[in-house]
């Protein structure tokens, strides 16, 4: 740690010399209900992700046991003899 | 589970307020010399750190041990740095005649206390430019600190402060390539006209 020099000291005073400025009353109370309606975005975007992430996997086993893409077998026999 | 949910929402609300009710004279001071603003008239750095704290408080129970101040004073950080370009032109307080990158680092480094490495990998600069930018913004303040009549009682010498802040810029406009790179530089001497920002 190096000793802080003079025009440091003088500085660190000058930002320092002004009397603290009264903090708003309400400030504690705006910064609270801002706070609470940012953790509510992110409690609905994490809900949205988990509903959308249900879905993909409820998609993927349904696709796996039906097959959807599998084609019919045919209702008809070929005609014999050509 | 309602209640038990309101029970931790008091809970932390009673928390933060009192967390709020020790530091934020403290922050309102360090985002008012961040907007250079007056003291006691400071819309802008109230909303900053309105800001801030509300992301401290939606993190509350996720600090995990971690000082809630300096995450309130990381979260201003960033948020000034982001929009740093709102800042330019004075608004008539301490250091409204400093560029915003060099209120931040003097914030920071001399009125916080912070370490050169911290803020240099808090902002992502290198240590250098972190220490040029803080060197500057000093003997910029100390050559005005004189002449502004909010300067405080430490600012009773000009004669002195002045020659070693021209000495020093003297010296550093060799070494100072990469500070060159601001686009809205004024001369030591305009701080106060309004149409500055150009």
């Amino acid at each position: 740690m190096r000793v802080p020099d003079r025009k440091e000291t003088e500085v660190r005073a000058l930002l320092e010399s002004v009397p603290p400025a009264p903090v708003p009353a309400d400030l504690a109370e705006r910064a609270l209900r801002r706070g609470l309606r940012v953790a509510h975005r992110r409690r609905t975007a994490a809900l949205l992700l988990w509903a959308f992430f249900a879905v993909a996997v409820a998609f993927a086993v349904w696709a796996a046991v039906a097959e959807p893409w599998a084609v019919q077998p045919a209702r008809t026999t070929p005609p014999l003899g050509w | 589970m309602g209640e038990r949910r309101a029970r931790e929402e008091r809970r932390r609300a009673r928390e933060f307020e009192a967390f709020v009710a020790g530091a934020a004279g403290r922050l309102l001071h360090a985002a008012t010399l961040l907007t250079g603003e007056p003291f006691g008239a400071a819309p802008a750095a109230q909303d900053l750190l309105v800001g801030a704290l509300s992301r401290t408080y939606a993190d509350w129970d996720r600090l995990r041990g971690e000082d809630p101040y300096e995450r309130t004073r990381h979260d201003l950080t960033a948020r000034f740095a982001h929009t740093a370009r709102r800042y330019r032109r004075p608004r008539g307080g301490m250091l409204d005649a400093l560029p915003p990158q060099e209120r931040l680092m003097l914030m920071l480094r001399m009125y916080e206390g912070v370490a050169e490495e911290q803020v240099a990998a808090s902002l992502g600069l290198p240590v250098e430019r972190v220490r040029g930018l803080c060197t500057r913004a000093m003997a910029e303040m100390l050559s005005r600190g004189g002449s502004r009549e909010g300067g405080g009682p430490r600012g009773a010498r000009p004669g002195a402060a002045s020659l070693i802040a021209s000495r020093m810029l003297g010296g550093l406009r060799h070494r100072e390539d990469a500070a060159a790179a601001f686009p809205a530089r004024r001369p030591a001497g305009a701080g106060r006209e309004p149409g500055g920002a150009a």
